[in-house]
């Protein structure tokens, strides 16, 4: 048993100091071969020794707020877990949140100000198509990064933003060719919201069901946006007797649409229903009851069991409550932070033309719905999987598409 | 319509023809509330479909409480009573604290109760949160009703339709049959002469008010099982409702309920044959059209101001 006298002591506090300094000058000189901030950031953006500044630009509040959410507690989530394994290039992220509040002129400006005076080095946000057309013009000025999360029309393709969501035909056409061959098909009849994600959307269905799986649509129809009232379409649909729905109704009208379709008898023992436009979120306004047995077509399933998502459920209800559900978007709003670090790290740097130049090409292999690819267009190829709703609001995932490459432009689509 | 078979072209009459009726009942439910206020006193309350909404979560609460305590098939009931007393006491309490002080500026209790509205769904989203929501119907209120194995009756739609006959009723008889009625219509039609005869009209316009907010709260918790409910579902309400108010014709009951119908069955015909955004669009343009050869309405008042 030695006792700690005097020498005893010096010698373990020497070697113990030698041991700190060498430690303290070799990462000292790895900080500065590498990542001093000089080095990973020559334009002006908001990044020191030890922080990023990350902007988070969603509707809080408003009538999107409902869906937005969800992409704002994803990508918190995602950017506190980035935090806790070190941040980017050793820098904690700073989240500065701005709020679109609903309404598109509003995310331009709060657009600018992140960028042009807050500095931050990327962007998660937009929802709606109307939001990302109106910030977009700002992203491209100032030369800013945007990392959008929602399924949507394609038709855009910008070196300033990432399209974390599938483009339509990304969404479509797999699940078509799924539900013509699984419950042999013929008929169809689209139905849709009437503004321009569903309005391109049927546009493609329309174009591969008559071409390619040579079926007929039956019918085709738009609901004027928070209209509530289908008592008369539901008899037209009655009248027509589809094989299946094809419907992209959004909002309160979606609710309303199921709630009525079930009341009138159509559910799903009698009409089979495909539809591009409820997630996990929508099902808790829809009640489980009224959806029960209809099928979704997204990328992603919170039902999924594969370990990275079963990980990722477990986090996002441990920091956002046990009854919290995680839709498509809210999964592809994951992907945002988690695609920047990989980009800044790729480029080794944070400024915005090099971190654009990195990140195509990269797979995030830990992406809960499954590994994705960043593509030269920007968009990610993915998988489409086919949900069947049951009564408690998950789905059970009946078909899952191979790999399908991003095609923003199809031709003979438009 | 050729290419259907007689009997698929007979089923779906009765069915449309139960649709339109359906409609008629809810575009009344939602118009009653309104109808009372703006009618009555003037007051154009652009908080209706947030009173609406009060309805409807005090349902959906409601049937929370009801599927724990294993009360479901009967909670809807309660749900209607206790709808009507919240959106019926916090009418009481605005009517209180601001309508009555902004009676003689009509344009200004537009802006102070579009500024309501805009405060009561940001709360709704404070303390709800932002989803929406459903509420659990009891076992008896889903499905529909079939006479004939090819005919369904939706059976909440029967519900908002009887309902909507109740509510109706009931307002009919308060403003025709009871002594409130009267004063309340001798208040519309001579607030001075009124007050000179001994009644108490401040007290009029806050029962009033309250009752249009409490009959807004009722149609709120009907309309939890057709549509949905979140903060801002009553924006969805607030236009159809003063189509109907103002196609109306003012301060006659009978005039919201002739508008109603008359948009209800015109809406839901044409949307059967048009899609339906193109029906909605030409009942508009058709509104529009009466509303400026006769800007009063289909049934004017016929009151002195």
């Amino acid at each position: 048993m030695s006792t700690l006298n005097r020498r005893n002591f010096m010698r373990v506090g020497g070697v113990l100091a030698a041991a700190l300094l060498s430690a303290g000058i070799l990462t000292n000189t790895a900080l500065a071969a590498d990542t001093s901030t000089a080095k990973v950031m020559t334009t002006g953006l908001a990044v020191t020794d030890t922080t990023v500044k990350v902007g988070i630009l969603h509707s809080a509040t408003g009538t999107m707020a409902i869906s937005e959410t969800g992409s704002i507690q994803a990508e918190k989530l995602a950017i506190e877990q980035i935090n806790a394994m070190g941040g980017i290039l050793g820098r904690k992220i700073e989240v500065i949140q701005e709020d679109g509040a609903s309404d598109w002129p509003t995310f331009a400006e709060k657009a600018k100000k992140l960028l042009a005076s807050d500095k931050v080095a990327a962007v998660m946000g937009c929802w709606t198509s109307a939001s990302r057309k109106a910030a977009l013009p700002v992203f491209e000025k100032e030369n800013g990064l945007l990392f959008y999360p929602t399924f949507y029309e394609g038709l855009e393709q910008s070196k300033n933003v990432f399209y974390t969501g599938q483009e339509a035909t990304q969404q479509i056409l797999a699940g078509l060719d799924w539900i013509a061959k699984e419950k042999k098909a013929k008929s169809f009849y689209l139905i849709g919201s009437d503004y321009i994600w569903p309005r391109t959307s049927m546009k493609i269905a329309r174009k591969h069901i008559e071409r390619n799986l040579k079926g007929t649509v039956v019918g085709e129809e738009y609901i004027a946006l928070g209209d509530t009232q289908f008592g008369s379409v539901i008899n037209k649909i009655k009248l027509k007797k589809p094989d299946v729905i094809y419907a992209a109704v959004v909002g309160g009208s979606n609710v309303a649409w199921f709630k009525q379709l079930n009341a009138a008898g159509l559910n799903s023992s009698k009409q089979t229903m495909l539809t591009i436009s409820v997630t996990e979120d929508e099902v808790l306004g829809i009640g489980g009851e009224n959806l029960a047995g209809f099928y979704s077509a997204m990328k992603y399933f919170q039902s999924q069991t594969n370990p990275e998502n079963v990980k990722f459920v477990a986090a996002f209800k441990k920091r956002w409550g046990k009854d919290a559900v995680i839709g498509d978007v809210t999964q592809a709003a994951y992907l945002g932070p988690w695609l920047y670090k990989a980009a800044v790290e790729r480029a080794g740097s944070f400024d915005v033309d090099k971190v654009q130049a990195a990140l195509p090409g990269y797979v995030f292999k830990d992406a809960p719905e499954g590994p994705v690819t960043v593509e030269a267009n920007h968009h990610l190829t993915t998988k489409l999987r086919v949900g069947k709703w049951r009564k408690d609001g998950q789905a059970d995932v009946v078909y899952t598409s191979d790999y399908i490459k991003p095609d923003p432009f199809p031709k003979g689509y438009q | 319509m050729f290419g259907y078979s007689m009997a698929d072209i007979g089923n779906i009459l009765v069915m449309q023809g139960f649709s339109g009726l359906s409609m008629f009942t809810v575009l009344l439910l939602m118009a009653l509330g309104l109808a009372i206020i703006f009618g009555q006193m003037g007051v154009i309350n652009m908080a209706h479909g947030e009173f609406m909404t009060i309805g409807a979560y005090t349902t959906v609460m409601l049937s929370k409480v009801a599927t724990t305590y294993g009360f479901v098939n009967y909670y809807f009931v309660f749900a209607i009573i206790l709808a009507f007393i919240l959106a019926f006491a916090l009418g009481y309490f605005i009517e209180f604290i601001m309508i009555r002080h902004l009676y003689k500026r009509p344009l200004d209790t537009l802006l102070a109760t579009w500024g309501l509205s805009l405060v009561m769904q940001q709360s709704f989203r404070s303390t709800f949160g932002a989803k929406e929501v459903s509420a659990e119907l009891p076992e008896w209120m889903l499905g529909s009703f079939k006479p004939t194995p090819d005919i369904d009756i939706p059976i909440n739609g029967v519900f908002v339709m009887v309902l909507a006959l109740f509510v109706t009723a009931g307002v009919y008889m308060f403003m025709y049959r009871s002594r409130w009625g009267l004063r309340v219509r001798a208040t519309v039609q001579n607030r001075v002469m009124a007050g000179a005869v001994g009644i108490n009209t401040q007290k009029v316009d806050r029962v009033t008010f309250a009752l249009g907010c409490g009959i807004a709260g009722i149609a709120g918790a009907a309309f939890t099982t057709i549509a949905s409910t979140g903060p801002t579902t009553g924006a969805l309400y607030i236009v159809d409702s003063f189509m109907v108010v103002v196609f109306g014709g003012a301060a006659s009951l009978m005039g919201t309920i002739a508008s109603a119908f008359g948009i209800a069955q015109a809406q839901s015909i044409l949307q059967f044959f048009m899609t339906s955004s193109m029906g909605k669009v030409t009942t508009l343009l058709v509104i529009v059209g009466i509303l400026m050869m006769k800007p009063e309405g289909l049934f004017a008042s016929k009151l002195r101001k």
